[in-house]
């Protein structure tokens, strides 16, 4: 297919979205990330029956604390695809990083440089 | 176990908004258990205070630590060596743990992270509800091992009282009435001829109306 999808995303596999913590999501942004989102197997077709709805959960846990600390809660989201769409999974990498470049770089990226 | 409940963010950041050097004090046991107050809160909300400092252009240092319990004097004793570095800490044990903590580290702020709520069972994940009320002279031999002290909105001796409805209590449609659940379980014990007895008048200076308590065992002091 040859598809092409932005190459400033950082990939990190996990088995399942369900291994997914709040801490992971929080301690990206700590560290400087600018968005995180988390894509998992379409609902209902989970290996592990709930994994995904479990990650689904801690995005919105997520995207409530990043709020509340002035990071911004829709720098994280959460996409269900099948492993067979490869189509998808291009088309909502550039559009999770045209959304969060909209956003703006992580203020807290930006605190630590000056900082720094 | 002690059941507590997180407190919002905003109000533990009021507490430390002036202190420079902060430690997150966790606890291992009941609020680990009621995912309020473990070592993964202590990460998350330390976190979450870094990120909203450090946004704010304010440098804080807020560290993270998890004791075995907050409630013994042996497990606060392992903070004695890193204390001095901290000017004010955010226990998120339950309310005996901030106290004790506070007791023993007399010129540290300890600020509360979690509202402590009753003693409880975990009825599933996330759903955590009342069982005792530490009443100090236990009768749950009589009613049939459910607690009328607790979970009576009116704590009735010989119930149910008249505000009992299709098994529900008036103050909450949603709310069982305690009452239906001993009669139920003294029948299911075959023990249904004792709910014709009549309960005495119960001593209520061992509840908390007696004012604080405590318990002395000679036999185990050292």
């Amino acid at each position: 297919m040859r598809l092409t999808y932005p190459t400033n995303i950082k990939i990190i596999r996990v088995p399942c979205t369900g291994k997914v913590d709040l801490l992971h999501i929080l301690k990206a942004f700590e560290k400087g990330a600018d968005g995180v989102y988390a894509v998992g197997c379409m609902e209902g077709d989970c290996h592990y029956t709930s994994g995904n709805f479990r990650a689904r959960k801690r995005i919105e846990q997520a995207k409530k604390i990043l709020d509340a600390v002035g990071v911004g809660g829709q720098r994280v989201e959460m996409f269900n695809m099948a492993s067979s769409e490869g189509p998808l999974f291009a088309e909502v990498a550039v559009k999770m990083v045209d959304d969060v470049r909209a956003l703006g770089p992580n203020p807290i990226k930006l605190q630590k440089k000056k900082a720094a | 176990m002690i059941v507590a409940d997180k407190k919002p963010m905003e109000e533990i950041i009021e507490d430390i908004k002036n202190h420079d050097k902060v430690l997150v004090l966790g606890c291992n046991e009941c609020v680990t258990v009621c995912e309020a107050g473990g070592k993964k809160e202590v990460g998350i909300l330390a976190s979450a205070l870094r990120m909203y400092f450090l946004n704010q252009g304010k440098e804080m240092k807020i560290d993270e630590e998890t004791l075995e319990r907050q409630c013994d004097h042996e497990y606060l004793e392992e903070i004695r060596n890193i204390i001095d570095q901290y000017d004010a800490v955010v226990s998120i044990a339950c309310g005996v743990g901030v106290q004790f903590m506070a007791e023993k580290y007399h010129s540290t702020p300890v600020y509360p992270g979690v509202n402590t709520c009753f003693m409880g069972a975990t009825e599933e994940r996330g759903l955590w509800t009342e069982r005792c009320q530490g009443c100090g002279q236990c009768i749950l031999s009589r009613t049939g091992g459910i607690c009328p002290v607790s979970r009576c909105a009116k704590r009735v001796m010989n119930g149910p009282c008249g505000g009992s409805s299709k098994g529900m209590c008036e103050i909450n449609k949603e709310l069982v009435c305690a009452w239906q659940l001993i009669v139920e379980r003294l029948k299911a014990l075959d023990r249904f001829d004792e709910y014709e007895e009549l309960s005495p008048i119960k001593d209520w200076s061992t509840d908390r109306a007696g004012g604080p308590r405590k318990v002395v065992r000679e036999d185990v002091q050292p």
